[in-house]
């Protein structure tokens, strides 16, 4: 450990320009799964709360199926079965790319259906009956009342979950995307250098993730002001 | 022989707030000391010093003649660790406004807790004890009951309970029936008249200027965070000296 | 061959094939859990500690370990521990690291936990003659555990959904099974739903567990 210095004055101008642009890689399948799992869980949180148990049903299965899988094993699942079951298909367009996106967000749709379902929840019927008997519509009650408080409690949440996604995205290394873990191991092997490269590369994480969870606290701490 | 507590020159603050200005004072063994006074003039962190809750930023607190909360170390004085601490806290006995007793734990449970973990008595020990003082309090019908289940009044007699189960020389109040209903303040000050005329030493930090008057050896008003006057009851209550102390009273009397 | 026949003729061996994998995914899992539990109550006792000298490694710990992911984790205590002189088995590495990582984690639902409770009784606990440390044990400890078993059962999950990646560094759980089997005979649309039953027949009765203990306590405040 205390050659790290060393090595790093070595090797680290050649590495760091190719693990840069691999996090930039990363950033997009975080970015594009997160896009995927708030569209997942907007849709599957309003079937949820719904008041027909044929819309509900499905709903908690979905949920309880993509958070009780590992992602790892649902990574494999997307990716691997579907070439698979239907061969007749052309998949040359499903890259890793794809398949860690979708992965991710069907993972992630589960995690934020019950992250807007308690958003939905948390607010008393109480706001939306004043606001009704202020004389607003629905619609507006929604938007004016419902909507932004809703949104400020969900924010801190999604904004974890979004850290979360962030550091998972390391797990599509294992199903072969190429992104900064997949890079790492070639690097790190092809340069016998393994401990010197993932612990660098921990660093590029910690880099973009820090920021986030600082954001996360600022809120959580406006918020609680608020009170 | 010494006075039970002496507080010379105490002084108190919290960041920019000086809350004790200089306090100094005297209870004699056995004597009853009431502290009145308006929110913020200092008077539960006065009383928090004195079981070193807070640790004074000047001034020191001597007990049955012992300097308490510090040592001289070399000349200077050097606040004492945890565990010397805890020592000391042993003869001190605390009421709370909240009473703060342990969820987790019976009334019996709470009684005993200290007496064996704190003193090493036995279990059978502390409970022969433990049920004497909840009975002496007048709720041993209720020793298996947890806190959640009693009310305000009971709950603070418990606590006192708690607090006599440690035998402590000097017992202290913090507005001990402030927090509860009307009608459960009665239950409390029965039980703390009861302590007065055994002849234990008390300082009480309260908003019932009656009680004060009538179970008091001596009240003290205290305003802006040092002593502004103090006497017997029936000279600090019915004819106050100074102008401060009256307008006080008379706000009391008013409401 | 077809998706119903590949599962009437090879579903069983694949079963027990993938099944081999579980005793390590159960070892894991579990050794790495109690590490995290105690370990964690050490950790978040030392965020809690007055000295600076002792908090601040600790909370550069607890940052590191939670910003960091779980794979590079263990990798770097896989790869990088032959530097100090000491090889790991990967039994260890995935233990060690699965382990750090949760205790990073548990220890700010234990730091929570202990914050929760009110300053009040730990005053008691003082007034009455205890060190704060007998405080802690016999006050404020016992009571935190109450509020702290829900999320720790929802973190024994996680951690058993995590033990999905320890393969990369070598150990023969479940995962790797599956995908030992898939380059065995190619079944892949089989297998790995296999592996993800397996998987939900665990976590779906814990998850189950931990939504009571979560009603529970809340009828209990």
């Amino acid at each position: 450990m205390l050659q790290l210095p060393g090595i790093y004055a070595e090797y680290i101008h050649r590495w760091l320009p190719e693990l840069l642009y691999y996090a930039l890689t990363t950033l997009y399948i975080a970015a594009a799964s997160f896009v995927l799992a708030v569209a997942i869980g907007l849709v599957i949180a309003l079937l949820r709360t719904s008041r027909s148990a044929l819309l509900r049903a499905p709903a908690i299965g979905y949920i309880e199926i993509a958070r009780g899988l590992p992602i790892v094993v649902l990574l494999y699942i997307v990716y691997f079965v579907p070439p698979q079951l239907m061969p007749g298909l052309d998949w040359r367009w499903f890259t890793t790319f794809i398949g860690a996106v979708v992965g991710l967000g069907i993972h992630g749709g589960a995690i934020l259906a019950e992250v807007f379902r308690s958003g939905i929840e948390a607010l008393h019927s109480g706001q939306r009956e004043a606001a009704l008997s202020l004389g607003m519509t629905p619609a507006k009650a929604m938007i004016w009342i419902i909507l932004p408080q809703a949104t400020r409690v969900v924010l801190p949440p999604v904004a974890n979950y979004a850290i979360g996604l962030l550091k998972d995205t390391s797990l599509c290394s294992l199903i072969g995307a190429n992104e900064l873990m997949n890079d790492a191991k070639s690097i790190a092997f092809a340069d016998y250098q393994p401990m010197a490269v993932f612990v660098l590369v921990a660093a590029i994480y910690f880099a973009m993730s820090y920021p986030l969870s600082l954001c996360v606290r600022y809120m959580e701490l406006r918020m609680s002001h608020g009170r | 022989m010494a006075p039970l507590l002496q507080i010379v020159d105490l002084h108190k603050r919290f960041g920019q707030l000086e809350v004790l200005t200089g306090v100094s004072m005297e209870v004699g063994r056995g004597e009853k000391v009431s502290i009145i006074g308006p929110s913020g003039s200092g008077k539960t962190t006065l009383l928090r010093c004195i079981n070193y809750l807070e640790k004074p930023t000047a001034g020191h607190i001597y007990i049955d003649g012992k300097l308490i909360g510090e040592k001289q170390v070399n000349g200077s004085y050097v606040h004492l660790s945890d565990r010397e601490l805890a020592k000391e806290r042993q003869e001190i006995g605390f009421v709370f406004q909240r009473f703060n007793l342990f969820p987790h734990l019976t009334a019996l449970g709470n009684v005993t807790i200290a007496p064996q973990k704190v003193l090493g008595q036995s279990r059978e020990e502390a409970e022969r004890r433990g049920r004497e003082m909840l009975e002496k309090v007048g709720l041993a019908h209720k020793i298996n009951e947890y806190p959640e289940r009693l009310s305000g009044g009971q709950q603070q007699r418990v606590a006192i309970a708690r607090v006599l189960a440690m035998q402590p020389k000097l017992m202290l109040f913090d507005e001990a029936t402030s927090a509860l209903d009307p009608e459960l303040i009665g239950e409390v000050l029965r039980v703390m008249r009861q302590l007065a005329e055994e002849g234990r030493t008390m300082v009480i930090v309260t908003h019932e200027i009656q009680f004060a008057g009538e179970v008091s050896d001596r009240v003290v008003f205290m305003d802006g965070g040092k002593i502004v006057e103090q006497g017997p009851p029936r000279q600090v209550l019915t004819n106050p000296q100074q102008p401060r102390t009256r307008e006080f009273l008379k706000h009391i009397q008013e409401r | 061959m077809g998706f119903w026949d590949t599962i009437e003729k090879k579903g069983w061996y694949f079963f027990t094939s993938l099944m081999g994998g579980w005793p390590e995914t159960v070892v894991v899992a579990v050794a790495s859990l109690l590490f995290a539990l105690a370990f964690g109550l050490v950790v978040a006792l030392l965020r809690l500690s007055r000295w600076r000298a002792l908090r601040i490694p600790t909370i550069a710990y607890v940052e590191f370990f939670r910003g960091t992911p779980a794979l590079v984790q263990l990798f770097v205590i896989y790869f990088g521990f032959p530097d100090v002189g000491y090889q790991p088995s990967v039994f260890q590495a995935a233990i060690i690291g699965l382990g750090l990582n949760g205790a990073a984690y548990l220890s700010e639902v234990y730091r929570a936990g202990i914050e929760s409770i009110h300053k009040g009784q730990m005053e008691a606990a003082l007034s009455l003659g205890m060190t704060p440390a007998s405080g802690m044990r016999y006050i404020i400890l016992p009571q935190a555990i109450r509020t702290m078993l829900p999320p720790i059962t929802t973190f024994s999950i996680v951690l058993l959904k995590d033990t999905s990646i320890v393969w990369a560094i070598g150990v023969l759980e479940i995962m790797a099974r599956a995908r030992q089997l898939v380059t065995e005979t190619l079944d892949s649309n089989v297998i790995y739903p296999m592996a993800g039953i397996i998987y939900l027949c665990m976590t779906i009765p814990m998850a189950r567990i931990a939504a009571r203990l979560e009603r529970s306590r809340q009828a209990w405040r």
